[in-house]
């Protein structure tokens, strides 16, 4: 790549960003295969030569984990694979699974000079792409290099929840020698990665081997145990001898819209019907045991990237109309405008200004249909966004025979309840210092959606970066 | 810390109801009564809950009594003692609020005599006389009657059919337990939700306390899915997290077994693949 070398600034911008291909919608919608197939060398580099190499690299300080962005994106240039991948691997642990998931539109990428010259946050260098290449890449190349352990320091480390916070905690803590033990609730490691989002989405064979990469380095994992119940925080302290604890269990609680009907067969919760098509593999039912409701008709109430992925989900089990139905209009949409964009793709059918009053049921007890009011947009509220106002006497039904209700998360209460001395604030989350995850406890540390709420998994993995580095520090100088 | 929930005993209690004695020294340390576990049989196994029946802490096990009514609970009966349990999980749940009430009857009915074992001895340690009614449609479906026994003060066995003990059913045993003057402070039951529901609705009559526990469908039983909810007092509750224990005098039991009946095509589609000689 001699040519490369000689391009000029003006010339790198010239470069249209190179699109990822893709899986046909109508192909894919009968499959639970990834969408998007992935960059081959040739498109990876040619992605990688819009780079300017800026000196400043405004895109390191926006990512949540500061990866080296110009210099991993410079060895992708030239070919040197290894070297990217190990420039990612300094700051971030699973940038497989981040290159699929961040939203990189909203961190990196949104100050990238190159997007900003070409006026579109959509024509930014595509780092995320770019890190998912990097990341492939080594899959192929077979078993990851295990990161240098330092030799045992005696101390030992308990890390509540496998989730992105957790698993970047155990990363960075063993690495500094000490003995760290994960524990896990569920029957597989990997928290919402695993349960959550789905597998056309993020692979469960990348978590899993994610995991397993932390094995290799020593980590323990112990599943089937939830902490709050077979063992308080107190315990892990105090009788089992662990000198850190790291809480990092996740949002956890599902939300319901308390309206009529919500309780009739065939309304799900998104975490529900989530866990039961992803954990539970229920889309091989009757091969695997854990049924789901297989059904025409399915309306999803929300709009972030979890209603996004219940209703690409809904479609995969064979749901003929697929209608998401979301209280304000598609700017306001929490989820990223890829997933939207493939949901649409695929078929999904936006109901944007309606919210649903009441579920109605058939004689058995089933969804049979939802009524849905039309909404305005009023004043700004307190997110900055407009709030959504019904419009009166505008109710219409629509026929469903199943509901998924993705509007969030309440934080989970079974550490908070059996750790009565842990500081929480009014929602339930677990109160942390930003600059080190500490808590009002000695030795406890806390971070991810228990302490953001429902957040993404890379703002989780920050604290958990953030929540190692103190953690190592604490055991160093055992000072709180 | 590891278990390898390793079956120690198992025995057919009758040709659809078996009794088993679980290796699970961590859960049987911690667990208390009125707590239940989850476990899945296979790796393409569902999750289900099932109470505890019995524990003990300083030889590590527990005891679970099941029903076969699915491919599950079919599956796990076809395990033999020295199998492992794939998965393992517990002690779930918040357990009995356990205190000195005065009288407590415990009633159990059918598989439900099993988990209200461990209670009416923790009410009867409490210092509580405890009164215990079995009920079964018929004699061989009243089980544990020794280890009730031994965990009670009294005990009144009930059938459907007349087959054993007092004719009739759990209901008419408090029935004429109240009408005898007895005076009863609070009341357990635990049962199929149909026993439950009359239960409290005599109860409520006396405005006797009544706590029912709820055996609902669910998946990962620590309040993450929902699957399991229930209205409690005209809120949604979650069994998992909020119960298994609740007022019986607020629970809408008949939303209770609508959502019950959720998957009934499906179980019987997957028992029909799995399990044809069942029919």
């Amino acid at each position: 790549m001699e040519e490369e070398k000689k391009l000029t600034p003006r010339e790198r911008l010239k470069i249209p960003p190179q699109p990822m291909p893709e899986q046909d919608p109508k192909e894919r919608i009968g499959n639970v295969d990834e969408v998007p197939y992935g960059y081959d060398e040739e498109l990876a580099r040619t992605e990688a030569m819009r780079c300017l190499q800026c000196k400043n690299a405004p895109c390191i300080a926006a990512c949540p984990v500061e990866i080296d962005i110009p210099a991993f994106i410079k060895f992708i240039v030239d070919g040197k694979y290894r070297e990217a991948i190990n420039k990612i691997k300094e700051t971030n642990i699973l940038p497989a699974v981040c290159g699929r998931v961040c939203p990189q539109e909203e961190q990196c990428q949104r100050t990238c000079i190159v997007g900003k010259s070409r006026k579109s946050i959509d024509e930014a260098v595509q780092i995320g792409k770019l890190e998912r290449f990097a990341a492939d890449w080594e899959m192929k190349q077979g078993e990851a290099e295990v990161p240098d352990v330092k030799p045992p320091t005696g101390k030992r480390v308990a890390i509540v929840g496998s989730g992105p916070a957790g698993l970047t905690v155990a990363a960075d803590v063993r690495r500094e020698g000490h003995e760290v033990t994960m524990f896990e609730a569920l029957h597989k490691p990997g928290g919402v990665l695993i349960y959550g989002i789905p597998e056309f989405r993020l692979p469960k064979r990348i978590v899993m081997r994610e995991v397993e990469n932390l094995e290799r380095m020593g980590v323990k994992l112990e599943r089937n145990k939830v902490i709050g119940k077979l063992y308080t925080i107190d315990e892990l302290l105090e009788d089992e001898g662990y000198d850190a604890v790291f809480v990092g269990t996740g949002a956890g609680l599902p939300l319901f819209m308390r309206i009529p009907g919500e309780n009739l067969n065939g309304v799900y919760s998104a975490n529900e019907y989530l866990t039961r098509a992803n954990l539970m593999q229920a889309y091989s039912f009757p091969e695997t045991d854990t049924p789901i409701a297989l059904v025409k008709n399915v309306a999803v109430f929300g709009g972030g990237n979890v209603a996004m992925d219940s209703a690409r989900t809904a479609l995969r089990l064979g749901a003929e109309n697929v209608y998401l139905v979301y209280r304000r209009s598609r700017i306001e949409m929490p989820a990223r405008i890829e997933e939207v964009h493939h949901a649409e793709e695929e078929g999904v059918q936006l109901c944007l200004l309606q919210n649903p009053t009441r579920i109605i049921g058939d004689k058995n007890g089933w969804v049979n249909a939802v009524e849905c009011i039309k909404m305005e947009l009023g004043e700004p509220d307190a997110s900055g966004r407009r709030r959504p106002v019904p419009i009166k006497d505008s109710e219409f039904t629509i026929d469903v025979d199943a509901c998924i209700v993705a509007i969030g998360n309440a934080s989970n209460p079974l550490v908070p309840d059996t750790t009565p001395d842990l500081e929480t604030n009014r929602w339930g989350n677990i109160i942390a210092d930003d600059e080190t995850m500490k808590t009002n406890k000695r030795g406890v540390f806390a971070g991810g959606d228990i302490v953001l709420g429902a957040a993404t998994v890379i703002l989780a993995m920050g604290q958990g970066r953030t929540a190692a580095a103190a953690i190592n520090e604490y055991l160093k100088t055992d000072e709180w | 810390m590891i278990g390898m929930s390793k079956i120690l005993e198992k025995e057919f209690i009758t040709p659809e109801v078996f009794r088993m004695k679980i290796d699970a020294p961590d859960i049987a340390r911690k667990r208390k009564a009125g707590q239940f576990i989850i476990l899945r049989t296979c790796d393409e196994g569902e999750r289900i809950p099932l109470t505890i029946a019995d524990a003990d802490a300083d030889e590590g096990w527990l005891e679970l009594v099941v029903q076969v009514v699915g491919k599950t609970t079919k599956f796990f009966s076809r395990l033999e003692v020295g199998d492992s349990i794939c998965d393992l999980v517990g002690p779930l749940g918040r357990p009995t609020h356990i205190e000195r009430y005065g009288n407590v009857v415990v009633i159990g009915g059918g598989i439900g005599i099993a988990p209200s074992h461990p209670i009416a001895g923790a009410m009867k340690a409490a210092g509580n006389k405890v009164i215990s009614i079995l009920g079964g449609r018929t004699k061989d479906l009243v089980i544990m009657e020794d280890k009730m026994k031994a965990a009670s003060d009294q005990i009144v066995i009930t059938t459907d059919d007349g087959s054993y003990g007092m004719k009739g059913l759990v209901t008419d045993a408090l029935q004429k337990l109240i009408d005898n003057g007895v005076n009863v402070d609070l009341v357990v039951a635990i049962g199929p939700p149909i026993m439950m529901k009359f239960v409290s609705l005599l109860t409520k009559k006396y405005e006797i306390p009544t706590l029912v526990s709820l055996n609902t469908i669910m998946v990962d039983g620590t309040g993450m899915c929902g699957a399991c909810r229930v209205t409690v007092g005209g809120e949604t509750k979650f069994v998992c997290v909020d119960g298994p224990e609740f007022d019986g005098h607020k629970v809408d039991f008949d939303e209770m077994m609508m959502r019950q009946r959720m998957y009934v095509e499906q179980e019987k589609e997957s028992m029909e693949r799995h399990c044809p000689h069942n029919h």
